[in-house]
């Protein structure tokens, strides 16, 4: 906490890519080699500038850190308050690290609009950064929304021949469930007198209220991160975005969704979300055993990875909610932690591997042009390092133990025993869903005898290609084979919000 | 001498890594000797280091070592630790991995020698190792698990080794996934155990099991259990999966579709006794559920029985050795639900030896033939290949449990414990274990018939390119394998005889894994066999008194009989049994009814709820039908907007009139 840029960091990491993205635009579509080069640079530097967040973080308190307070609007005590805690940090690193690596990903596969392009991408790092960064409830929510009209335009403009209906559908989808979102920040706004949003955590509020705010925020959050039955936005969205879009997408947008149950619905509305507990863990159930279902009959490699990352999704809204069924049959929290904690390592760890799985779609589509099963058969013959990629993120998307896709839901799993059998049973189910559909997958794409002429043809990955999901490999590896820094990072956050929660709002 | 311990075991999954991690990552720089030299020397290594281990503890200078290498987390204050606990029963374990993985290892060089993917195999072998290893050197739970899965994982890249072929693509698929629904029980039964003990160390879970003991487990809307019951049958479950037992056997005999010296490794002498292995670790658990032990004993009754007589139809060399793998695995499974814990290890130790040994010399066979494995084609070998033909002979007699030979110990001893078990289901598994052993000798001698003796069913035609020659023909004369092939026979042939005869006594009535497997004095059925024993010797002499020797000769009769005098015997039988015939050839139907059911039927249910549901309800119905009803509203409500200025005129009338109503009925006067 002593680093002499620590007072304004969280600024700079949101707002050098915002700038810079401006320098990029300036470059222009003449030059494209520097507007690559010039982004590269950007990303990088936030990445590195942003390392502190790891470094100089405190784990011993759930206070804030790295706190920025100035005021903005004083006519309505909005203020431009930045901080994180062992919630935001971890997302604010992933976020970074994608940042770079999306920058390198499109290095090639985009030659049309390349600035533009790699200006949407810089603004959208900075907007997502705000977005886990902001303790100003206003702060957040201009930050959430104004994220969208990037995505939008990189799905618009570089997507796939869909784009337009995609585009609209999920506009209108997230836009349609943060509409109400916004209700309920004025609401409190009006009643607190204040945007801060670590005062409302501790505002009293009369349980019918809290249900109405807490529908409020579940309609922004579970379009965001989705759940069941307001997901059919996601696969149509990834399927025409270009592989960049995906990638941010899968690997961080979706978490703001997991973001806003922590910093939103559970804090503000405790007893609201005890009451309606029910209604999360049965749509996360929902998503793990349903979805799982329909992602393994999936044709478009891209829909079902989409697929997977909704059911993946499911483990983190249970994990998050099994805490009221436990407190309620033990009179305790022992066993909650886990949940919370397996949902925030799931959300880091998913953002690994769906990212690196779109990356790995997004190389195939580069060569063949095609993102069908049926174009594949044999790639492991004429691209034997993809391969052994491309099977490895597999694997970690079915959970293998010393990856980071099993730490999330094998910590999950053991809370959600806790609190109700079913609830581990149903849970559990992906341990064979997850692992049908993925290595299915593998089996058709990337095993058996060459099948085409394309794949006969197929180039190995290059050196560019090897670094970006080399890295993603690497740090699934690290995550899953010694997961204690991560979760160090949220203990105390962890148990702030489990002593909170537990403790009625209701006056 | 503390550290170097330390270190030492470290080293022992470790070097089997690096050696992996060499061949598999730089293979084009290391080339095909530095792959073989580098894992070799690996594994060496790690079986040298695990002999010393043993040597310690024999000698008495070794106690048990429980200790920590690194915390993975700590969460909700419960550590996850990963680390080792080196007691006689993981000294034992390791010893025999580390040798068969060893044997297999020098085999490879023979066997995959012309191989596109020799550095990748000796690759998969030696990080299979590595798992192996990390599986039975673990001191909690999620150690356990990982090795669990780790060795689940190099199973499936090595029976889809030959990633071109359709069939070993779908092998390992249903192997994977078979073993999946294994270890959804398994990780239920680690959920419960975190939920009782509030940790998954396995000293602090073994220490306070008692405090377990009386406690009960309310499934929600269902039955009540004994809470030790349902961990138990929950990880017993695990093991059905790793060790192929019934109903989760289907993957095993696939498997077979990997190179042959990977059915020795792994699906023969070390992974698929992985679950044998476990719930003898967990025998402190195991011990307190008499329901859940006849339930282990029944299950691996089944298996020992009913796979056995899929062994006596099966044509494909490879087969035949894989079903009665299936078989043996079943003996060892009634001997841990018959709380004989130590006879099942002792004969997971023997059947390591002589099962690799079987499914070498099978290798040897099918190289020697240019990848024939059908017996059909097969016959006669035995001047071909002298050496293969004579550790074949005494693989089989130690199989069948002729006295003396190594399998005949461990066999014999869990028969009598059977017999001596008073739980709940022992009459049953001791018929089917008996009748098991005239089975086995039916099976084991057909084979070797089929193979080394009678008339040669193959034609040697002299042809300069063997690739594409009708089955049955060859285009070189049979020869015996090279010595790299060879001295690993020998080398695994001399344990097959004499390894139980030698440690008989030690290891089962010498108390040696005291330390590590716990047993009720009520259950200890072995200790009061041990009563009874006077010396292995004296009791390969006695077993001639008993039912089990005689049915087996029995067996080598009917063998003889059918398949070296008068072969029309078999096609008569068959010819008069048609209908049993048929359920054994199609293995009791459970591929097909799994195929159907599981494969098809989920294929279908998420079709239909992907377009019914996705796309069909929430899509297209909420998603575009209120997109349309907006689109329907906006087309009826733009009629209004006229653009007359008398209409809207009127209209603000009608408002204001409205408005007024509302005012005067609302507001009290």
């Amino acid at each position: 906490m002593n680093g002499p840029m620590n007072g304004f960091l969280l600024s700079i990491l949101i707002w050098l890519p915002i700038l810079g993205a401006v320098g990029v635009l300036m470059v222009g579509e003449s030059r494209p080699a520097l507007a690559r080069g010039l982004a590269l640079l950007l990303s990088s530097a936030t990445f590195l500038l942003g390392l502190p967040l790891f470094s100089s973080f405190d784990t011993s308190t759930a206070a804030m850190q790295f706190v920025e307070f100035r005021p903005w609007i004083e006519a309505f005590n909005i203020h431009y308050k930045l901080g994180v805690d062992g919630f935001s940090a971890p997302l604010i690193l992933l976020t970074m690290f994608f940042g770079v690596l999306v920058v390198i990903a499109g290095w090639r596969s985009i030659t049309k609009n390349v600035s533009q392009y790699m200006a949407a991408f810089l603004v959208l790092e900075g907007l997502m950064i705000g977005v886990f960064a902001a303790l100003d409830g206003l702060l957040f929510y201009i930050f959430f929304e104004a994220m969208l009209i990037p995505m939008f335009l990189v799905i618009g403009i570089w997507g796939g021949p869909q784009r337009v209906y995609a585009t609209i559908k999920f506009f209108l989808y997230t836009f349609m469930g943060s509409v109400f979102m916004l209700i309920g920040i004025i609401y409190l706004y009006i009643q607190s007198g204040s945007w801060d949003i670590l005062a409302w955590h501790q505002m009293p509020l009369a349980l019918g209220v809290q249900k109405w705010l807490f529908l409020g925020f579940l309609s922004a959050f579970a379009v965001k991160i989705p759940m069941f039955p307001v997901h059919t936005w996601l696969p149509d969205a990834h399927v025409e975005a270009p592989t960049g879009g995906s990638v941010i997408l899968a690997a961080i947008m979706l978490k703001i969704g997991g973001y806003g149950f922590i910093r939103f619905s559970l804090p503000i509305t405790p007893d609201a979300s005890a009451a309606l507990d029910w209604l999360v863990i049965g749509l996360s159930l929902i998503a793990v055993v349903y979805i799982g279902l329909v992602a393994l009959v999936q044709k478009d490699m891209k829909k079902l990875i989409a697929y997977s990352s909704i059911s993946h999704m499911g483990f983190v809204t249970l994990g998050l909610f099994v805490a009221f069924s436990i407190f309620r049959n033990t009179g305790g929290v022992a066993g909650a932690a886990l949940g919370v904690e397996g949902a925030m390592v799931q959300m880091v760890s998913h953002g690994f591997i769906s990212g690196a799985l779109f990356l790995t779609v997004g190389v195939l589509y580069d060569r063949v042009h095609s993102r069908m099963i049926k174009d594949y058969g044999g790639v492991a013959n004429t691209m034997p390092w993809f391969a052994v990629l491309a099977v490895f993120f597999l694997m970690a998307n079915s959970g293998l133990p010393g990856t980071s896709g099993f730490v999330g839901e094998f910590m999950v799993i053991l809370s959600a025993f806790q609190a109700n059998f079913w609830f581990a049973f149903l849970a559990a189910l992906t341990l064979i869903l997850g692992a049908a559909y993925s290595l299915w997958l593998a089996k058709r794409v990337i095993f058996g005898a060459v099948t085409n002429r394309e794949v006969q043809n197929l180039q190995d990955i290059n050196a560019r290609e090897a670094l970006v999901l080399g890295s993603l490999a690497v740090a699934i590896l690290v995550v899953g084979l010694w997961p204690q820094p991560l979760v160090e990072m949220m203990h105390a956050s962890v148990d702030q919000l489990l002593q909170h929660i537990v403790q009625s709002k209701v006056l | 001498m503390n550290l170097s311990l330390q270190t030492t075991l470290l080293l022992i999954p470790v070097l089997p890594l690096a050696g992996a991690i060499v061949a598999g990552f730089f293979r084009n720089q290391v080339g095909r000797v530095g792959a073989h030299s580098v894992t070799i020397l690996g594994v060496a290594a790690s079986f040298i280091l695990s002999s010393w281990i043993l040597l310690q503890q024999v000698n008495g200078g070794l106690d048990v070592v429980n200790t920590s290498v690194y915390t993975w987390m700590v969460s909700d204050g419960i550590r996850f630790e990963i680390g080792f606990l080196v007691d006689h029963l993981t000294a034992l374990m390791m010893c025999v991995v580390t040798f068969v993985s060893l044997m297999v290892h020098i085999y490879t060089i023979g066997y995959m020698r012309e191989d596109p993917g020799y550095q990748r195999f000796f690759s998969y072998i030696a990080l299979f190792t590595f798992s192996m290893l990390m599986l039975v050197m673990a001191n909690n739970f999620l150690q356990l698990f990982f090795g669990w899965e780790a060795v689940g994982l190099v199973s499936y890249l090595l029976i889809g080794f030959w990633f071109k072929k359709e069939s070993a693509i779908v092998a390992n698929m249903k192997a994977f996934l078979v073993n999946r629904v294994g270890d959804f029980g398994f990780l239920l039964g680690i959920a419960a155990i975190l939920l009782t003990f509030g940790t998954l160390d396995y000293a602090e879970v073994f220490g306070r099991v008692n405090e377990a003991a009386g406690k009960t487990f309310e499934i929600p809307g269902g039955l009540e259990l004994q809470m030790l019951t349902f961990i138990c049958v929950c990880l017993f479950i695990g093991a059905m999966g790793k060790s192929a037992q019934a109903p989760l056997h289907v993957w095993l005999p696939d498997s077979m579709e990997g190179p042959t010296p990977i059915s020795a490794l792994i699906h023969a002498a070390t992974m698929v006794t992985a679950g044998i292995f476990m719930v003898a670790r967990m025998s402190p658990l195991f011990e307190m559920s008499d329901a859940a032990l006849s339930f282990v004993m029944l299950t691996g009754a089944v298996t020992a029985l009913s796979m056995g007589l899929i062994g006596i139809v099966q044509n494909d060399v490879k087969r035949v050795i894989a079903y009665s793998t299936l078989s043996q695995l079943g003996y060892m499974t009634v001997a841990l639900g018959a709380s004989a814990y130590s006879a099942a290890i002792f004969h997971l130790m023997t059947h390591a030896f002589f099962k690799a040994l079987l499914f070498l010399g099978a290798g040897s066979v099918i190289i020697a033939l240019h990848h024939e494995q059908d017996v059909r084609h097969m016959g006669g070998l035995r001047k071909y290949m002298p050496v293969t033909w004579i550790t074949a002979w005494l693989g089989t007699l130690a199989l069948v449990g002729f006295p003396f030979f190594a399998g005949f110990y461990s066999k014999d001893v869990i028969i009598e414990a059977v017999a001596a078990s008073q739980r709940w289901g022992s009459d049953v598994a001791y018929a089917a274990v008996t009748l098991g052993v005239l089975v086995t000798a039916i099976y084991s001698f057909r084979l070797l018939y089929l193979t080394f003796h009678g008339k040669e069913r193959f034609e040697v035609v002299h042809a300069d390119d063997d690739g594409h020659l009708p089955a049955g023909q060859l285009a070189h004369t049979p020869q015996e394998s090279p010595l790299v092939v060879t001295i690993p026979l020998i080398l695994l042939a001399i344990p097959s005889v004499v390894i139980g005869w030698m440690t008989v006594e030690p290891v089962l009535f010498g108390g040696w894994l005291e330390d590590s497997i716990f047993v009720l004095e009520k259950n200890n059925v072995v200790a009061e066999l041990g009563q009874h024993f006077h010396g292995a010797t004296a009791m390969a002499i006695h077993a001639i008194n008993t039912l089990p020797f005689w049915l087996m000769i029995l067996g080598l009769l009917i063998s003889s009989l059918i398949y070296l005098w008068k072969p029309s015997i078999a096609d008569s039988v068959r010819g008069r049994l048609p209908a049993l015939y048929r359920v054994l050839d199609n293995k009791y139907y459970f591929d097909d009814f799994y195929q159907r059911l599981f494969a098809q039927g989920s294929v279908r249910l998420g079709r239909n709820l992907w377009h019914r549901a996705d796309a069909g309800f929430i899509d297209n119905g909420l998603v575009n039908g209120s997109a349309r009803l907006v689109n329907w509203l906006a087309a009826r409500v733009r009629r209004w907007q006229t653009g007359f200025l008398y209409d809207y005129a009127f209209a603000m009338i009608i408002g204001l009139i409205g408005f007024l109503a509302v005012w005067v009925a609302l507001v009290p006067s």
